[in-house]
């Protein structure tokens, strides 16, 4: 998991596996998940529903619930301060741990409507990021609200402070909400489908807004989503996620352009042709079915679903990874692939 | 106002689980309710009380050793007597017995009291023969279920009360009047609620309106003042079966909110649905369109409701009885046992006559565990 | 948030009328009315009279008028605290009444303090730690809490009291106090005398608490928004005391109303059993000795105290709620 930018890593994430306890048994969610980010440079996370996006993201933070956790791997984080962790040892709970969340990392969630508690004010909820990690007073936490507030683009921002969620549209929301993520400089900001949930005007809105705001703050983006569209709009790199492991990362030309592995081929002819823009371009069926992660197949979990799967061999062994730096495949035609 | 009406909650990892055919699917609403019930230990423990309580209102005569009007003048304000295996130099014995008593007067207080005559054992047997009785209300009989076998012997298992009646045997008794005011109440309670919220529920608009408004009266008026208040206001000459009969239906006369509430609110939610639309484009009346099609769409529903309204209608009961505004001898419910224990005097010298009580409360926790249970079975969202 | 407000006072209004309106038909339901009760009282004094006098008696407290007038001046007269003659007592039922309503909503209110004390600190913990020993010994005394008839409970501590303590637990004063000024020692007899009653008429009431804080905070864990705060880098404990314990009171303080319904009902029969100077023994009487003035002005009160309560917990409600303030 060597460089790949030219940018110092902001995260840098080595074999990350997360499994599922139940009963005894443990399920793997996801399988080695490696990647790194650097300062400034937006990574897209992509793959299809109940790849283990999600469940990569939160375990970022430690914020895995439930019987879920992370069995092994590597987090290290070096924030833009210089402070340097390896997030994966550090424990769900405990100082260390939150004083990285909200201040070093930011999250935004899928659903601005249900992102904020709905009997605290906007402005109250922002403030007390900045009162857990900093020591400010309150009226120094408001002005610092409020100047984020601004930042996102919603008009009135001292006016907002004292409003409550559901007085606020969704868009306007998934901007306080950025606020919120914002407000404590963090050096890495993990965005679960921030625009899912929003119409596509909207969309097009706060996608704009958190392109401004990256090269403003130089912060690094882990953006995961659904849509390629939005992929090609916003990312620097992109990684390719399918049932719990990354299959193929490159950079948005490498992968659009030269698609190497046969799933990333795959989701890239479900999407409607250049040209056909009005579409959401949301990934199609391919055909087939996500596995069930309770009975993965074997070898290479693609294998029942690939075109050029070799028989027996892709159902017998897990595939080696080819490649270097910034560009990797996991599949066994990877090799004449890349090298194409 | 309404607190569930909030931001709406996502269980956002639970949407994409792959879906598996199994049992459940291919069961009926009912088969699936039970398969849930039965998984639920408490109400399983609810339903085997119940069952005990069900064989004590049947076989009343049967279980009891005595005759609930039968004294013992040999024993007044007598404590319970164990029967015991173990005699006092430690030796097992059997079959097993009680300690003989003999009757000494305090020099200084001149009070009765029972102290143990080790010279006597009285022997405790299965199945002897007592009073006669009709098993059932038919079957003429004289086997008891226990009691004592040695002549002049006798074994008061609660102890007895101040008139020397056996506490045991009234007990026994006493849950069909406790019961049945619960089980009239409820059926009565059920009627009420089912039509009231019925007709609230199928016409809507105005109609609705009002029992709302009714509903929420009578809710938040305190209960217990105003039963106390109908109750003392029957005529004391009433017989017995007539003071029975009106505390039921005073008791049930507050209670039906509930079960309305459920009715109007599940027929205001299945009235859109289709099966209901296309009974009523097949020309079906509006009481048969309730009555067949909505009612047992949401039955499950009621019978928690019921199973909930129950215990309610029996502490309420008991609580009248035990104030004396409820039921009055000869009627025997567990409240009107509890009515001898009023004084704090009575119970120092008797604490058992608190007896009852416990029976109460096991019979109000077994429903309340049936009610958890029915409600989780009932409840589509659980597992 | 007026809005909201104004129409709950004009609802609280309505009800009362209506209350007023129940408590006058009881009042009137019972058989006979003040002026036969007036007439065997003292021909069992041995005097004489006659029916010319009844009528008499009968037209000077108008109760040859219809009914919808004598309500209204009952109401009338209620409106100004009297609610006419006790005949038990042979005093104005107003008098009587206000010598024993400041002990009752003493009790009530503390009782009320007690239930909310004791439950939502159970009931959280319950929830966080579910399936803990904590949380099934919680759900076991929830069950016997909601099972246990008051009257019962009160007579077994008192029987416990007796036979362990040595000492009484009815009235509310020692006797060296009863009939003492008001004085600090006399607040911490009292205080002491209060804990009995205030168990007995809050276990249920707690007992229901406990759960509904529990289920109404368990309901709040899984929400998307605790997430997100946990994400800003909350501690657990002010995540769950900002949050979800924050919100569940929500639900819970919405009960409050119900919560005194459920106390004020208790009250008489706990009165009675442990023989507290409120207004417990005192409604248990009239109704009793058919007193139906008395009787009927303590129904009224009774459901005064709810009403007016559940007016109180939807103020609360708004102060805790924005949403409703929106309407
Ligand atoms: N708390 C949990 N308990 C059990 N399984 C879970 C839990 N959270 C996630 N999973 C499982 O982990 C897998 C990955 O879920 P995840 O939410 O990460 O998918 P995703 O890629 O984010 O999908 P989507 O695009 O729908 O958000 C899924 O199969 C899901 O069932
Ligand atoms: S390893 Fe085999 S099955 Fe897997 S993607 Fe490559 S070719 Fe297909
Ligand atoms: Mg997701």
């Amino acid at each position: 998991m060597s460089m790949s930018t030219d940018h110092p890593h902001v995260i840098d994430v080595s074999n990350l596996s997360i499994s599922l306890k139940n009963d005894n048994n443990s399920i793997a969610i996801t399988r080695d998940v490696s990647f790194s980010i650097g300062r400034g440079e937006v990574l897209a996370l992509v793959g299809e529903s109940g790849s283990g996006k999600s469940v990569t993201a939160l375990a970022l933070m430690q914020l895995l619930g439930g019987n879920l956790s992370i069995s092994s791997g590597q987090i290290v984080l070096t924030a833009i301060d210089g402070y340097s962790a390896d997030i994966a040892k550090l424990g769900r709970n405990g100082r260390q741990i939150e004083a990285i969340r909200g201040a070093r990392m930011g999250m935004i969630f899928q659903e601005p409507m249900s992102s904020f508690s709905p009997v605290h004010t906007i402005g109250a909820q922002i403030a007390e990021v900045v009162t857990v990690h900093e020591d400010v007073g309150r009226k120094e936490a408001r002005r610092r609200s409020a100047e984020l507030l601004a930042k996102v683009g919603i008009p009135d921002p001292v006016g907002a402070l004292d409003r409550y969620p559901y007085e606020f549209s969704g868009g306007m929301r998934q901007r306080a909400m950025i606020a919120r993520a914002l407000v404590c400089g963090p050096s890495l900001l993990i965005a679960d489908e921030p625009t899912t949930a929003l119409d596509v005007t909207i969309q097009g809105q706060i996608l704009d807004l958190l392109s401004k705001l990256k090269d403003e703050l130089g912060m690094a983006i882990l953006f995961i989503t659904h849509d390629l569209g939005i992929v090609a709009q916003m990312a620097d790199r992109v990684a390719i996620m399918y049932a719990g492991s990354i299959v193929e990362t490159g950079s948005v030309r490498e992968i659009f352009r030269r698609p190497s592995h046969p799933y990333t081929r795959a989701l890239l002819e479900a999407v409607p042709r250049l040209g056909d823009i009005d579409e959401r371009r949301r990934i199609n069926p391919i055909a087939g079915s996500m596995p069930n992660l309770f009975e993965p197949p074997s070898g290479c979990r693609f294998h029942p679903r690939c075109p050029v799967a070799v028989h027996p061999r892709c159902s017998l062994e897990r595939p080696p990874t080819f490649g270097s730096g910034g560009r990797l495949v996991e599949c066994i035609h990877g090799e004449a692939e890349l090298a194409r | 106002m309404d607190a569930s009406a909030q931001a709406p909650r996502r269980r956002w990892w639970l949407f994409r689980r792959q879906p598996k055919i199994r049992r459940h699917d291919l069961a009926s609403q009912w088969q699936l309710m039970w398969w849930k019930f039965r998984r639920h230990t408490l109400a399983m423990i609810g339903m085997v009380l119940l069952g005990l309580f069900a064989a004590m209102v049947i076989f009343a005569e049967f279980i009891s050793p005595y005759p609930p009007f039968e004294r013992n003048p040999a024993y007044v304000a007598g404590a319970p007597q164990i029967p015991s295996v173990i005699d006092e130099n430690g030796n097992f014995r059997w079959p097993p017995f009680v300690q003989g008593l003999k009757a000494e007067r305090d020099k200084k207080t001149l009070r009765l009291n029972y102290v143990p005559d080790p010279s006597v054992k009285w022997d405790v047997g299965m199945f002897v023969k007592g009073e006669p009785y009709r098993l059932l209300g038919f079957i003429p009989t004289d086997i008891k279920l226990f009691g004592v076998t040695t002549e002049g012997g006798f074994m008061h298992l609660f102890g007895t009360d101040f008139t020397g009646l056996d506490l045991f045997s009234r007990t026994i008794h006493a849950a069909r009047a406790s019961l049945g005011v619960g089980f009239v109440g409820v059926v009565i309670s059920f009627i009420l609620g089912a039509a009231i919220g019925g007709v609230a529920g199928y016409f809507g608009g105005w109609v609705d309106n009002i029992v709302m408004r009714l509903i929420e009266f009578i809710r938040s008026i305190p209960t217990l003042p105003i039963w106390l208040a109908l109750a003392a206001m029957l005529p004391r000459d009433w017989s017995p079966l007539a003071t029975y009969i009106a505390i039921t239906v005073i008791l049930s006369l507050l209670g039906w909110t509930w079960l309305a509430r459920t009715v109007r609110s599940k027929l205001l939610a299945t009235r859109q649905e289709d099966f209901v639309l296309a009974a009523r484009l097949s020309g079906c009346s509006d009481t048969r369109i309730i009555v067949r099609h909505m009612l047992p769409s949401f039955m499950s529903y009621l019978i928690v409701d019921a199973s909930i309204a129950f215990p309610e209608i029996l502490l309420a009961e008991t609580s009248l009885s035990f104030l004396g505004l409820g039921l009055r001898e000869p009627v025997e419910s567990w409240g009107v046992l509890l009515f001898a224990a009023q004084s704090i005097r009575s119970i120092d010298q008797a604490p058992w006559l608190m007896i009852p009580g416990v029976f109460v409360i096991i019979a109000v926790l077994a429903f309340n565990f049936l009610g958890d249970g029915l409600r989780d079975a009932a409840d589509p969202y659980t597992r | 948030m007026t809005r909201f407000l104004m129409r709950r006072l004009a609802y609280t209004l309505a009800t009362l009328l209506l209350v007023s309106l129940v408590s006058f038909i009881i009042i009137q339901a019972a058989p006979g009315d003040f002026a036969e009760i007036y007439a065997a009282k003292k021909a069992d004094a041995g005097a004489v009279i006659s029916a010319a006098q009844i009528a008499e008696v009968r037209r000077e407290l108008g109760l040859d008028q219809p009914w919808y007038v004598q309500y209204g001046t009952w109401l009338a007269n209620a409106a100004r605290g009297d609610f006419g003659q006790s005949w038990t007592w042979r005093r104005p039922v107003g008098a009587v009444i206000a010598e024993r309503l400041p002990l009752t909503l003493a009790i009530a209110f503390a009782t009320l303090v007690f239930m909310y004390v004791v439950s939502i600190p159970i009931g959280v913990y319950s929830a966080v730690r579910r399936y803990s020993f904590g949380d099934h010994a919680a759900s076991l005394i929830g069950y016997l809490g909601l099972a246990i008839p008051n009257f019962l409970l009160a007579l077994v501590l008192m029987y416990l009291s007796q036979r362990y303590f040595g000492q009484s637990v009815g009235g509310l004063f020692s006797p060296q106090y009863s009939l003492a000024p008001w004085s600090w020692e006399k607040l911490q007899d009292l205080l002491q005398h209060l804990i009995v009653p205030v168990i007995v008429l809050g276990t249920s009431g707690t007992a229901f608490l406990i759960r509904a804080m529990r289920a109404a905070v368990l309901d709040e864990l899984d929400r998307m928004y605790v997430l997100s705060a946990k994400a800003s880098g909350l501690s657990p404990m002010q995540l769950l005391l900002r949050y979800p314990v924050r919100i569940a009171l929500v639900p819970i303080a919405s009960t409050l109303g119900w919560r005194l319904t459920y106390v004020i009902s208790g009250a008489p029969i706990v009165g009675v059993v442990l023989s507290l100077p409120d207004m417990g023994p005192l409604f248990l009487n009239s109704l009793l000795n058919q007193d139906m003035q008395l009787a009927g002005a303590l129904i009224f009160l009774y459901c005064a105290l709810t009403i007016i309560g559940t007016f109180l917990s939807d103020v609360l409600l708004v102060a805790l709620d924005p949403r409703i303030r929106l309407e």
